[in-house]
């Protein structure tokens, strides 16, 4: 499902960042988003960032969907 | 119902219907355009918790659902010519087209991988020159820019042997054609989170403006989707229609101006025929003609004939909020997940499967 869950970015090497979620890491595609930087929490979809969200929102939602549902590790899903 | 149970304990999700219960006075109905918004509803059982004067429709859903049977013909047909491998998304490959599915053309041999992102796709193509690597892409706007930007990055190495058959579809227009179906009425829009974070809500502002109804941008969870209802019920009821962002943590008014210029820089809008809906105009997104040669359909000769819809299957109906999935009546008897007859039922977001999975209760 589409549940939007941000990644912390640790690594960019050009147009390639890694992110963390959950303990798991990703590569992810910037072309969409411009200016992430090291630190920054994103929403990816398909592979690609596509939303920057800011710390404290990212927190807060992690912590929601900790509460929620098991489904951190999955992550990605539906093609909407 | 674990989620709702666990917002209940908090006590969140009691207050949001107790207010949506004392708000609504009048009959109001809602449809929900997003396949995972259907899937969310059905496994909160939400909508047997909402008053009788508020009903939830599904409408469209998802993107797979949506994909026409002349369109699977043609990806079928791309993917027996020799030399090709046709790289679709996993649920992509069980939707029956007027024959058979890619499913059944693998089995007969064709050269069809699934794959879960359009990356994997470009990377096949990178490392098997002497293939043909077709990417047989659907999805609405939170999937085409992605689509796009591996497009742009095909033609920046020059690749000979990657080629996109694109059959996205782009959510406002669709949402116009719904509301211009006279037997709906539908009064309000459980807009998609993810589609919007790319979108932003300038493209709904039709709804309000044009139609006098209401537009809340809304998250996945059950408190997201409680709180949206609420916001819509608000809207009506106090006859302020407007375009409201509930899903905060993930869209802004402006939406992503960047993925939004990649996005138009390789595609642009076309008519596309949406399954059991109708040819809806200026829906679809093409290969600009400058980049005609990553194009499957022009760099390919598609030769199929005329598209047959399944025989018996409600999808149209069901696409459109008018019949819900047991009113079908191949529903749970020769049309399951497991062996599904129509495009609804493939789908993990599809309305018949998030029906038939989480049922009424
Ligand atoms: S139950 Fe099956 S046949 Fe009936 S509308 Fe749904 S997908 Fe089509």
């Amino acid at each position: 499902m589409c549940v939007g869950i941000p990644g912390k970015v640790v690594l960019i090497e050009g147009r390639m960042a890694t992110v963390e979620v959950g303990g798991a890491t990703r590569r992810i595609a910037l072309d969409l988003l411009d200016g992430v930087a090291l630190g920054d929490y994103i929403i990816a979809h398909a592979g690609f960032a596509i939303h920057k969200v800011d710390e404290d929102e990212a927190l807060k939602t992690l912590e929601i969907i900790r509460e929620l549902t098991d489904s951190i590790g999955e992550y990605e899903g539906g093609v909407c | 119902m674990r989620h709702v149970d666990e917002y209940r304990d908090g006590g969140l999700a009691e207050k949001l219907l107790t207010q949506i219960r004392s708000m609504s006075t009048r009959h109001l109905k809602f449809m929900e355009v997003c396949g995972s918004h259907t899937v969310a509803i059905f496994k909160s059982g939400i909508r047997d918790l909402l008053p009788d004067t508020i009903s939830l429709v599904s409408g469209p859903g998802c993107p797979v659902c949506v994909t026409s049977a002349g369109d699977i013909d043609k990806a079928v047909w791309l993917s027996r010519q020799p030399g090709v491998a046709l790289a679709t998304f996993g649920d992509m490959i069980r939707v029956p087209g007027s024959g058979i599915s890619l499913q059944q053309a693998k089995a007969d041999g064709a050269d069809v991988r699934i794959v879960y992102s359009p990356f994997d796709a470009l990377t096949l193509a990178i490392s098997n020159p002497s293939l043909k690597v077709v990417f047989f892409a659907a999805g609405f706007e939170t999937t085409s820019p992605a689509v796009a930007a591996t497009l742009g990055r095909a033609v920046e190495a020059g690749l000979p042997n990657f080629f996109l058959f694109s059959v996205h579809k782009t959510i406002p227009g669709a949402m116009r054609a719904l509301l211009d179906t006279p037997e709906l009425k539908i009064d309000g829009f459980i807009c998609p989170g993810h589609v919007s974070t790319i979108l932003g809500t300038e493209p709904y502002g039709f709804i309000p403006a044009e139609y006098g109804r209401a537009a809340v941008v809304t998250g996945f969870e059950p408190l997201d989707i409680l709180q949206a209802t609420l916001m819509l019920v608000r809207q009506m009821e106090e006859g302020r229609p407007a375009v409201e962002i509930q899903y905060r943590r993930a869209v802004s008014a402006e939406g992503n101006p960047k993925a939004r210029e990649v996005l138009y820089t390789y595609f642009e809008p076309c008519d596309s025929e949406w399954r059991g809906i109708a040819v809806i105009p200026g829906s679809g997104l093409k290969v600009r003609e400058q980049y005609a040669a990553f194009d499957a359909e022009k760099a390919f000769d598609i030769i199929v004939g005329e598209p047959r819809e399944v025989k018996g299957c409600s999808c149209g109906e069901v696409l459109r909020g008018i019949k819900t999935p047991p009113e079908c009546r191949l529903f749970g008897k020769a049309c399951t997940p497991e062996s599904p007859v129509g495009a609804c039922m493939v789908s993990y977001e599809g309305s018949c499967s998030a029906y038939y999975k989480y049922g009424r209760r």
